[in-house]
């Protein structure tokens, strides 16, 4: 059994708690740089043409305009994280509407707006494909007819506009099928969504008295900042600094750069300080909405309700670039299993390419979408085979011990405790009244996983001269509280009281390599690497304390940051003391660092085909269940989620409230996934690029009733037994709401979202017809 | 009229900005006379923008006066942030979408984004600066800290002041009208449980 902890696992206050409800925090555009010229982005109005001529000539001429850059001026640098296949201005060619095609510098927005009016762009109109269907088909006009010579960083599997197709496989398909009593063949769609930070992106940047670029951001890891900037312009990472602000949120949106590279470019160009900061509408049809997909799925079933078999294609719609698109749809194929144990299985995921804005991370990194068609799928199963929907779930949940997707093992699975709890707290029932005749309710019901364990993190522990403690990670909070939560592990780790540790403003500078605060890894990762560091500086100071002493470190014990000799009390040295002899008489200061990176046990060849698939081994399973009840207004086609209980396996929880708001904050982000989010386009040309016309979950839309709960199966490879949160909240959400309009309605919609229109078709083509309004 | 030490910093700015438009020498003592109609300069294409109105301001704003000499057309948030560095107030979309730059003007809260200062003065003007008071932060403040009522916290300054606009004129209020008055503050991170909880729980404090 662990020994009770002092700090982790308790509701503490977070560390940026005062200063946020103050208004003190310093966001991107908080820090005055006045002396910054303006910078502003040209951009496509084509989605697929050559750029013939970019005439800047009269713009230069504008009084105040400084620079004007413009793709061909820039080295041949491709970026992305997967395929380096976008330059920071299109080159020769523009792939969407809104792509950059040229950056102006100006001593004032008006000299700049200006500017941007008078650059010239001559096109010549390329067809355009614009699903993924029309970018499938033979013949179909080629995003990148260079695909093959891009670096990749794994080995990808390209064909055509497909950029990356990865492939699981295990068993025999055809003999789960054969075996199965039952076979199910549906389809379903998904679509695009923004993650709408409600902080706008921007960047300044500066070249330095040494030559070095200075980038001030907002972002979601400076490391990657640093290294896209590094490989579009081909210069060495060492000659980038990135310094971060507070983040106003990202949700995946500010992993991968937004404008520091553009904002460098220029720097460059001019000499001078520039600042970039998106308008919200460039937000909308520059940013990186989750990819639009087309999910079929193939399933076989025995009588009793196991899973034999079970096939799915995923077709990820990227954009005119990669970006994370193929370690989304990777990461799709890796969770389009489900939680579930099934012996056969053959996921096929492609990423392919087309001439809409770029698609990119969005909480939940391509599981959305297979959560959503899978989940909807087994409530069709279940419904035929006559099982209550959570019924057939456990009869094929996952346990600790069984084996995931491609031959890892889950070392800790609280599925079933999910399951029970979100069931008992919602009231799972199948019989639902409604409230008025023109009025249906029903329930639904979807599980999830994911993972908490991926790549590298680095942390630096150092003591202070007075004893106090500096904590350098690379983890950028962007709102999910991991100052708070890494504190909690390094004060819990060194016996220290979390006030007496300061967790360092990230600057690329000094902050430890991390790949970022995303993919629910931050606790897990990060904090494993803090754990460590912690622990190390925990090690040095007895170690100084056994020579100071004239011990050996085994005979010392650490009390309330004194460190002293077991049994005879009185011998000891306090933190305080220990800061300052290391610092001016023995020892020297003392520095401690962790590091930490997810690298096995990985998949296991003999039992799964796995190819083109762009990451290694991920870790820490974590697991959730969402049940809601929803009401349909039959008239208006309008569904109103009433009540939610969302149940997550996030192993310990380090800050249970922080935990419930991740949940709580996921599950609302679902809601609008599930019932009216849409990024529209037409022509390749974003339709909606506001708030007015594209909704967002308000206060008044998330159901009054909601709970939260919290089942803490303990990873242990977790620090302190914790695994992870961030993206789980919504992952389940659009398929448990799906589900219960389906219940409500007895017609199942495959196509989110979930809009009062496809509500009414579904209802007229069940019923043939509307019923006609009732008489008051 | 009160004129503070920051005015004379802002005559400079704006001094500097004008040089850098191309527009002309004005002096800092016609911009503090009022309406000023910047003549072309040496520049041989026209002004960029023609008939820039300067002119005086003076805001009210969490009780102390400021005097300021800016150009019409700008918004209260954008003044707020970068004349008075009041940056609290927040910027989400700059067209009264999101919420973010609510602020309280007599009374009422009140989207920054989309009031000309120079339509407000004499008004009384409370931003997120304002609400501490002698070092403590509004029963508000604290009960957003107690029920973890944020997470990203761009949107928090809007959301307390619309809660506070609410619960200065609203007792004992229902969760149903808690929800309509901040209605119109959008919150992506989702904290929306918590934050009714401590507007909900700060009402029975004050």
């Amino acid at each position: 059994m662990p020994t009770p902890l002092a700090v982790v696992g308790t509701s503490v206050v977070k560390v940026d708690a005062a200063e946020k409800v103050s208004g003190r925090s310093r966001y991107f555009d908080d820090v005055p740089h006045r002396d910054a010229l303006v910078g502003k982005v040209l951009w496509s109005r084509q989605p697929h043409a050559r750029l013939v001529n970019i005439e800047r000539s009269r713009a230069l001429r504008v009084p105040g305009v400084k620079a004007i850059v413009i793709g061909a001026d820039l080295p041949d640098g491709l970026m992305g994280p997967f395929i380096k296949d976008e330059p920071i201005l299109a080159k020769g060619v523009t792939r969407f509407v809104g792509e950059p095609l040229a950056l102006v510098a100006a001593c004032s927005d008006e000299a700049a707006a200006e500017a941007l009016q008078l650059i010239e762009v001559e096109y010549e109109e390329l067809p355009a494909v614009f699903t993924a269907e029309d970018a499938l088909r033979p013949g179909a006009p080629l995003l990148h007819p260079d695909l093959a010579s891009y670096v990749k960083i794994y080995e990808a599997v390209q064909e055509g506009n497909v950029c990356s197709h990865t492939t699981f496989a295990e068993g025999d398909l055809d003999a789960g099928f054969a075996e199965a009593d039952e076979v199910f063949e549906d389809t379903f769609t998904t679509q695009r969504v923004h993650q709408t930070y409600l902080e706008r992106s921007g960047a300044v940047v500066e070249v330095d008295a040494g030559g070095r670029l200075v980038v001030w951001s907002n972002t979601q890891s400076v490391h990657l900042t640093q290294i896209r900037i590094a490989e579009a312009l081909l210069i060495p990472q060492s000659k980038i600094h990135v310094i971060n602000s507070r983040v106003g949120g990202g949700f995946g949106g500010r992993m991968e750069p937004t404008v520091q590279p553009m904002a460098a470019a220029l720097a460059l160009k001019c000499g001078k300080k520039v600042k970039l900061y998106l308008s919200r509408d460039e937000e909308f049809t520059f940013g990186k909405p989750r990819h639009s997909s087309r999910i079929d799925i193939k399933t076989g079933v025995k009588r009793d309700g196991r899973l034999t078999a079970k096939q799915v294609r995923l077709i990820y719609n990227t954009g005119a670039y990669a970006d994370d698109g193929p370690g989304i749809a990777g990461f799709g194929a890796m969770m389009a299993r489900g939680p579930y144990n099934i012996p056969h299985v053959r996921i096929d995921a492609y990423c392919v390419y087309t001439n809409l804005p770029k698609s990119g991370a969005f909480r939940g990194f391509g599981n959305p979408q297979a959560t959503f068609a899978s989940e909807s799928q087994l409530d069709l199963i279940a419904e035929r085979l006559r099982l209550d929907p959570i019924e057939l779930r456990l009869r094929n949940a996952v346990q600790t011990g069984d084996t995931a997707l491609g031959g890892q093992r889950y070392t800790s699975v609280g599925l079933r405790r999910c399951f029970e709890q979100a069931a008992a707290r919602a009231g799972w029932r199948r019989v639902s009244a409604s409230s008025s005749p023109t009025k249906r309710r029903g329930m639904g019901v979807a599980a999830m996983h994911h993972i908490s364990g991926l790549l590298s993190a680095g942390a630096f522990v150092k003591i202070n001269e007075d004893g106090t403690v500096g904590l350098v990670a690379g983890a950028v909070d962007i709102g999910q509280g991991c100052e708070t939560v890494l504190t909690q592990i390094a004060a819990e780790e060194l016996g220290v009281p979390m006030s007496d540790i300061h967790y360092a403003a990230i600057d690329s500078d000094t902050a430890p390599f991390n790949w970022g605060t995303a993919g629910s890894r931050t606790t897990f990762t990060v904090g494993n690497a803090v754990r460590l560091a912690a622990g190390d500086a925990r090690r040095q100071l007895l170690a100084l304390a056994a020579k100071t002493l004239e011990v050996s470190p085994d005979d010392l014990e650490t009390v309330d940051r004194t460190v002293r000799v077991k049994g005879s009390p009185q011998r000891a040295l306090s933190y305080r003391d220990l800061g300052a002899i290391s610092h001016w008489v023995s020892g020297g200061p003392i520095l401690a660092k962790g590091s930490f990176i997810v690298d096995g046990p990985g998949f296991d060849p003999k039992r799964a085909v796995l190819r083109g698939f762009p990451f290694g081994p991920l870790t820490a399973y974590i697991f959730g269940v969402h049940v809601v009840e929803v009401e349909v207004d039959v008239e208006t086609g309008e569904v109103k989620v009433l009540k939610a209980a969302a149940a997550h396996d996030v192993g310990r929880a380090i800050n249970p409230t922080v935990v419930e708001g991740q949940i709580e904050g996921g599950f609302a982000q679902g809601l609008g996934y599930a019932l009216f989010e849409e990024l529209c386009t037409e022509g390749g040309q974003t339709l909606n690029p506001s708030f007015i016309d594209y909704k967002i979950p308000s206060i008044l839309d998330v159901p009054e009733e909601m709970t939260a709960i919290i089942v803490e199966e303990e990873d242990p490879h977790g620090p302190f037994g914790a695994k992870g949160v961030g993206e789980p909240g919504l992952v389940a959400t659009a398929a448990a709401i799906a589900n219960a309009v389906s219940h409500a309605l007895g017609v199942r919609l495959r196509d989110l979202p979930l809009t009062p229109e496809r509500v009414l078709a579904a209802l007229e083509a069940k019923q043939g017809t509307l019923s006609p309004p009732r008489a008051p | 009229m009160a004129t503070t030490k920051g005015d004379e910093r802002l005559r400079m700015s704006r001094r500097s900005f004008l040089k850098g438009m191309g527009v002309g020498a004005a002096t800092s003592t016609a911009l503090a006379t009022g309406l000023v109609k910047p003549r072309a300069g040496k520049a041989a294409v026209p002004p960029l923008v023609e008939g820039l109105s300067y002119v005086p301001v003076e805001l009210k704003i969490n009780g102390r006066r400021y005097a300021l000499t800016i150009e019409a057309r700008r918004t209260l948030a954008d003044v707020l942030r970068t004349e008075l560095n009041l940056t609290g107030t927040k910027i989400g979309c700059d067209r009264a979408e999101c919420g973010a730059c609510t602020v309280i003007v007599d009374g009422r809260a009140m989207y920054g984004c989309s009031l000309l200062a120079v339509n407000v003065q004499g008004r009384e003007i409370e931003t997120i600066e304002g609400l501490a008071k002698n070092g403590r932060l509004h029963p508000l403040q604290e009960a957003f800290i107690e029920y973890d009522a944020y997470q990203c916290g761009f949107c928090t300054p809007g959301q307390i002041l619309a809660g506070k606009a609410f619960l200065d004129k609203k007792k004992s209020p229902t969760l149903a009208e808690v929800k309509q008055a901040l209605s119109g503050n959008i919150c992506r991170c989702g904290a929306y449980h918590h934050i009714f909880e401590a507007v909900l729980a700060a009402a029975k404090k004050l």
